[in-house]
């Protein structure tokens, strides 16, 4: 047996156990990484929720809730969607540009399937409170009617779509959503898939 | 033989016993009875002594509240409620919780500020501050964790409002979010895991830290407020002139604070536990509604200077970019600090200048952010974030032009 150390070999071997370790660290990491993701249970709630739209009157307001997510469906009065050109100049994204934002179908002036029927999610897109609806004009305070957001002071139209100079950076979310029947939305599946 | 010598002979053996296995006696010394300790003390220097009080506090009453908390959507509200009014003495174990929240960050700021005043960061300290800023790190999630766990209107839609602060964060910020929450809402799953954070996790670290904390300033020994070292000054044996064993001496000097601030403690738990709605907000009171936010959002005090700094950057990435840097600053105050001298006593008008505009910035931005974020409130709140900003910005060169006072060889 040689009486020097070989300190090359043992620089190697430290380094190579080490690696090794850090493989066996990072492997046995995945099933604990993966517990913090939402659970079968968790995705299973996030089944389609139909909303019926018989009973709901021009100009009114429901809030229905899909994947625990507060969701918006409100019928506009033609008066409304007059509104929503006179706006545009005040927007930051008039025309839906930005992506991930809407499902495709829902890319036009009014922001939705059908122009009367509005469906956004009621989160705002700065920290996820609550918009509140204030539909009303307001001539005194340059209000055109739509969503303001009590706690930072965020304002979206009647489209849900996003005002210049507000801390929420994009329109409302629009969740995928169809006509199940003529009446019934059904929010969660797209319409191709109906 | 009496009795008496034979008990103290009895118990040296023990002693004697014990130390040939633990190094008990060796560690008193080192720690307790001969750690050495400036003897010109004030009394800024009370609160790191009074955060351990805190500490203790809480892990005591945490304990016994967690014996009837539930933490599950449908039963925290009503297990707090039945805390409250039908578990015997409930409602003092859960006052003196949540009111020894609010005092752990009051004493923390303070000891905090101490060390601003007499550069207890700077070298050789800086890794005493580095630690204490981690701990500071995770006392804000420990409390951030906890206020969820009454699931009252202002836990949802505080915790909503913070975490949504992480999807500010482009390309992985939404899957962050996801798995921060375990859903894609705040849910039961979320309660779940922010109650195995706050009574677990988090509080492990903050002990581990604590003590990391200690042992690092043991070994380089405590700043005091002329900011000299007074190992510099030693008698023949090897003890600093200038200071005086921790115990019995200044453990003598913490009882009196201690006992001054318990009376404090006391006043609030018993007359004043919600402090007129800063210790508990009001609209916690409802239970959690995620289809109502309500009227005006505010988090608990501790938290407005920077949630201040947050709304008034008006965009959501810049906000929460600015909220961070406003919290990790201090971290890098030993290398920002250009100062030959530690202590404000020694220091040129520059600094004082600076630090009390520091304070009222601070301050003020506590205030703004409680108050609703319109009109004037939000031009002042830009304002006094960038007051905030040039403290820690400026410093390296202003610390550095500032004229100093010639600092004493002893303490003064």
């Amino acid at each position: 047996m040689s009486e020097t150390i070989d300190q090359n070999k043992r620089h190697f071997l430290g380094m190579a156990t080490a690696a090794t370790g850090l493989v066996g660290a990072g492997f046995a990491a995945v099933p604990f990484l993966s517990s913090l993701k939402p659970s079968a249970r968790a995705r299973a709630l996030g089944a389609p929720v139909e909303v019926p739209l018989g009973s709901l009157e021009p100009g009114e307001m429901i809030k229905v809730v899909w994947r625990g997510k507060l969701v918006y469906v409100l019928r506009r009065t033609s008066d409304m969607l007059k509104r929503l050109s006179d706006v545009t100049d005040l927007l930051r994204d008039p025309d839906s540009l930005e992506a991930d934002i809407q499902p495709d179908y829902t890319v036009n002036e009014h922001r939705s399937l059908t122009p009367e029927y509005l469906v956004v999610e009621g989160s705002c897109t700065h920290l996820g409170c609550a918009p509140l609806p204030q539909f009303e004009v307001t001539p005194s305070s340059d209000w055109f009617g739509g969503f303001f957001c009590p706690c930072h002071g965020s304002k979206f139209d009647l489209s849900g779509r996003v005002y210049k100079g507000v801390p929420a950076p994009t329109n409302l979310k629009v969740p995928p959503y169809s006509f199940s029947q003529t009446n019934v939305i059904t929010i969660g599946i797209d319409p191709s898939d109906t | 033989m009496t009795d008496n010598t034979k008990k103290i002979e009895n118990n040296s053996k023990l002693l004697a016993w014990i130390d040939e296995r633990f190094p008990y006696s060796e560690t008193m010394k080192e720690h307790i009875t001969e750690y050495y300790a400036s003897k010109n003390f004030n009394v800024w220097y009370v609160f790191g002594v009074l955060a351990m009080v805190v500490l203790v506090i809480q892990l005591l009453t945490g304990i016994f509240l967690t014996m009837n908390y539930k933490p599950s959507s449908e039963e925290a509200f009503s297990s707090v409620e039945y805390i409250m009014r039908d578990v015997e003495w409930g409602w003092l174990i859960r006052y003196m919780h949540s009111t020894g929240a609010s005092f752990f960050f009051i004493v923390v700021y303070l000891h905090m500020f101490r060390a601003m005043l007499y550069g207890s960061y700077k070298k050789p300290r800086e890794l005493i501050w580095i630690i204490g800023m981690l701990i500071f790190l995770v006392l804000m999630a420990e409390a951030f964790a906890g206020y969820l766990l009454p699931w009252g209107q202002m836990s949802y839609w505080g915790a909503q409002v913070i975490i949504s602060i992480f999807g500010a964060i482009p390309f992985f910020g939404e899957a962050l979010v996801e798995i921060i929450r375990g859903d894609y809402s705040i849910s039961d799953i979320t309660l779940n895991r922010f109650f195995a954070l706050h009574v677990i996790v988090l509080p492990l670290a903050l002990i581990a830290l604590i003590f990391v904390h200690i042992v690092a300033l043991h070994e380089v020994g405590s700043n005091n407020p002329d900011g000299i070292e007074i190992k510099d000054y030693k008698n023949d044996q090897g003890i600093p002139i200038d200071g005086v064993a921790f115990h019995p001496y200044h453990t003598s000097k913490d009882l009196v604070a201690i006992i001054a601030f318990l009376m404090v403690f006391s006043l609030v738990v018993f007359f004043a536990p919600d402090m007129g709605g800063y210790f508990l907000e009001y609209a916690n009171f409802e239970k959690a509604n995620p289809s109502a936010t309500p009227e005006h959002i505010a988090p608990v005090w501790y938290f407005t200077p920077y949630y201040a700094i947050l709304r008034a950057v008006p965009d959501k990435l810049g906000g929460a970019i600015a909220m961070g840097l406003s919290v990790l600053l201090p971290l890098f105050l030993p290398w920002l600090d250009r100062s030959k001298v530690k202590s404000i006593r020694y220091r040129g008008w520059i600094y004082k200048f600076a630090l009390t505009t520091f304070v009222i910035s601070f301050i003020s931005l506590g205030v703004l952010g409680v108050l609703p974020a319109d009109g004037i409130y939000v031009s002042m709140a830009r304002f006094f974030s960038i007051l905030y900003f040039a403290f820690f910005l400026l410093m390296p060169y202003f610390s550095m032009i500032d004229k100093t006072k010639p600092v004493p060889d002893r303490v003064t």
